[in-house]
């Protein structure tokens, strides 16, 4: 048989200009994340100030939407626009025309006339970012869609690791729980391979994606894999998105038992990260979760530094070092 | 069990034509002459006597196609295609006839609605369509459709194309008695509690992408439920849409045991994979799956060697707002009618993968074998059902160019070669460009 060509491969739309957008971690290098890194360095040290505005995006627009609920990606993103002194604008799915069954497509070209400088979204459908980088001119960042991707989540993550052991590359990490539906996994398991890392994913059998092996990890369903790991990366158990009846696992009891992370199953020293919202009790053991080991508050903070970085990367530009002037004056 | 719009028949000649029959043996430059919709000579310098004369020096000339497998919409969706706009595209597809699915809206499950389709057919059909009925009313799975009085209005054959019938004991029952309604039941395998919210092929893309995974063994365990009740009850059945090299091989089997069953495979199932997938375009989102390439490759091997017999398109027109929303959200389903040939032919007979022959025999005489159609053929006296191909043609698919009222193609920006010239559909001059 001859050659096959799969047609697909031809069919796709040119790949737009290098980091108009931040929507899938498979769109960066590794220089971009080592770049973005450093930015965010640059900017954590001029969070330590007592004034910490930036005017580095005064008069640019920035909106926020969010088409499911959030804690920390919601807060510090609109908290990082603000430090870099950008316009904010939040919209929610409940109490907007969402409400009233406005499609994606139209809420998107709604916003786009605004002129916003970047749309961050968040919506539980795949695929979401891309179509509105398709009808808006604005730059797009993801903050979740569906299982599919969380890039700035992987970004933080990286952060945190680089702060705390002074390098990525090499370190094992195992990343433990609901895989399948873990849309952090997947951008964590790419940037993490992308830096060099070495990454083991464990979890029940029907929580690890058929296939996954081929992002660049290895699998296993035996917890003990974790004693291997430099960082044991906990994944929320996603409830809400088990269907009934589905039956992943046999009971959550039964989850906690065999796959939960508790100080037994830890060596000393092992660093813990979690993305949140933990379930206490269920994947992790609440003194886990307050130990020292546990990086969970370092992670929040690096939410904030890693997302200015992002939102520098894509409005100021790629290489330049970020100026770390006098912070401005705020009313 | 064909109807369409009187029209008159055509007085033609059609010169200088490769004519290519490869179910005839015939394959030589020749004029075909059409009297009164009928091939009344074949031969060299042929007189046109009055007729219209086609000139078709370096076209290939062969039997128009036969689509077994298409959704007209109609009735409820006449937004995303009407029977007048389905066969025009079918006749700019090179098709003389086709065959619809029952899944409308309502569902053809009465004699009512069959009858009302089968009206509208004769109003206003560009080509000749046969309507099949559902296996259960409703397509809820839970009773038969009078399948003896459907059969007798004009159905052109059994089918709860969409949704599975679940039920073992319900399937058993149709199947029994298609031995009264002498119409083939078509079967649509998907196992429901093993492709429950898959959105595509569950393998590396998918996990990849997130998305949930519709296994390959969703698929061929239904396959292989149904062709052991076609075994047991002694019927023939008809396998919709293979996607996976499991049913391939399920029904290869099958077949080598004497069981009358035939099967069918789109071109998006025959050019692409899931790789395609990564776009996160919802045109190529389509029910069952694009799979891996083994199973591209064993869809395309059964094509070859006479497994799968019919190409079928699956045409399933969306409204453009249903598929401008993200993957998962979107509905199941491509267009089809008016660029099968030319996706075959770019994909598979340009780079030697599967022989022209064999691709327009699956087109044409494969479909129409499989429900008991004529099988269109060039041959003095036969009715005039034939397809002019300009294989040299490039050109590229833009939304603007459809018949179809709805432009959810995979092929979409794509350029391909092979193009339909002329189609002659049960005498009739359907379409020509």
């Amino acid at each position: 048989m001859g050659e096959i060509k799969v047609m697909r491969e031809d069919l796709r739309p040119p790949a737009p200009p290098p980091k108009r957008h931040f929507i899938s971690i498979k769109d960066v290098t590794r220089d971009d994340l080592e770049r973005l890194l450093a930015t965010a360095r640059t900017f954590a040290r001029s969070m330590e100030r007592e004034v910490k505005k930036l005017p580095t995006l005064k008069g640019r627009l920035v909106i926020n939407v969010f088409y499911e609920s959030s804690t920390r990606t919601s807060s510090s993103f609109e908290l990082a626009a603000k430090r870099l002194s950008a316009d904010t604008m939040s919209i929610k799915s409940t109490g907007s025309s969402v409400d009233k069954g406005e499609s994606l497509k139209d809420t998107a070209i709604t916003l786009g006339a605004y002129d916003p400088d970047v749309i961050v979204i968040r919506h539980p459908q795949i695929g979401a970012p891309n179509l509105v980088a398709r009808v808006t001119d604005a730059h797009i960042v993801n903050a979740g869609d569906g299982k599919h991707q969380h890039p700035t989540q992987a970004l933080l993550d990286l952060y945190t690791i680089k702060e705390e052991f002074g390098r990525v590359d090499g370190l094992h990490v195992a990343i433990v729980g609901d895989v399948l539906h873990s849309r952090v996994a997947r951008s964590l398991v790419q940037a993490l391979a992308l830096m060099g890392a070495h990454v083991t994913l464990v979890g029940p059998p029907a929580l690890l994606p058929r296939g996954i092996e081929a992002m660049g990890c290895e699998t296993t369903t035996d917890i003990a894999a974790i004693g291997a790991a430099d960082v044991v990366y906990l994944l929320r158990m996603q409830r809400e998105r088990m269907e009934e009846g589905a039956n992943f696992v046999p009971s959550l009891r039964e989850y906690a038992a065999r796959w939960g992370v508790t100080a037994e199953r830890l060596r000393p020293g092992q660093k813990v990260m979690h993305p949140g919202p933990m379930n206490r009790g269920v994947e992790i053991d609440p003194r886990v979760a307050d130990h020292a080991d546990a990086l969970i508050e370092t992670q929040v903070r690096a939410g904030l530094v890693t997302r200015m970085a992002v939102l520098y990367d894509l409005l100021v530009g790629a290489p330049a070092p970020v100026p770390v002037g006098d912070p401005v004056e705020v009313a | 069990m064909l109807f369409r719009k009187e029209t008159s028949r055509e007085n033609l000649v059609v010169r200088g034509a490769r004519v290519l029959d490869p179910a005839q043996g015939v394959d030589e430059i020749l004029d075909v002459r059409i009297d009164n919709g009928v091939v009344a000579a074949l031969g060299t310098e042929l007189e046109p006597n009055s007729h219209r004369v086609l000139e078709a020096e370096g076209l290939v000339l062969a039997p128009a196609f036969v689509d077994p497998h298409v959704h007209l919409r109609t009735p409820g969706r006449e937004d995303e295609e009407t029977i007048a706009s389905g066969t025009a595209a079918a006749a700019a597809g090179g098709y003389c006839a086709i065959l619809a699915m029952p899944n409308t809206d309502p569902v053809v499950d009465s004699r009512a609605t069959l009858g009302s389709l089968i009206e509208t057919a004769r109003a206003e059909a560009e080509i000749p369509v046969g309507f099949l009925a559902a296996i259960t009313k409703g397509q809820t799975g839970a009773e038969l459709t009078e399948m003896g009085e459907l059969a007798d209005a004009g159905a052109a054959g059994f089918t709860d194309d969409g949704i599975p019938v679940a039920s073992p004991g319900l399937m058993r029952r149709a199947l029994q008695y298609s031995a009264v309604t002498r119409r083939r039941i078509a079967v649509h395998c998907e196992e429901s509690t093993l492709s429950r919210g898959g959105q595509m092929h569950e393998g590396e893309v998918s996990a990849e992408l997130g998305f949930a995974g519709y296994p390959s063994v969703a698929e061929s365990l239904m396959v292989e439920r149904d062709l052991a009740l076609a075994a047991y009850e002694r019927q023939p059945i008809h396998v919709l849409h293979l996607s996976a090299w499991e049913s391939v091989q399920a029904l290869r089997r099958a077949q080598g045991a004497g069981i009358e069953a035939t099967g069918e495979v789109t071109p998006h199932h025959l050019c692409l994979t899931d790789e395609a997938v990564r776009s996160l375009d919802p045109n190529v989102k389509m029910n069952p799956p694009l799979r891996s390439d083994s199973d591209r490759t064993a869809l395309i091997e059964g094509l070859k060697d006479g497994t799968v017999t019919c190409i079928a398109t699956d045409h399933a027109p969306h409204a453009r707002h249903e598929k401008e929303v993200p993957f998962e959200a979107a509905p199941f389903g491509v267009t089809g009618l008016e660029t099968a040939f030319a996706a075959v032919y770019t994909q598979l007979v340009e780079p030697g993968v599967v022989s022209l022959e064999t691709i327009l025999e699956r087109m044409s005489t494969g479909p129409a074998r499989a429900y008991g159609l004529a099988e269109p053929r060039i041959a003095v006296g036969a009715p005039a059902n034939l397809v002019l191909l300009d294989l040299r043609a490039s050109y590229s698919i833009a939304e603007g160019t459809f018949r179809s009222r709805s432009v959810n193609s995979w092929l979409l920006g794509e350029t391909v070669r092979g193009r339909v010239r002329a189609t002659i559909a049960d005498g009739r001059l359907v379409y020509s460009a």
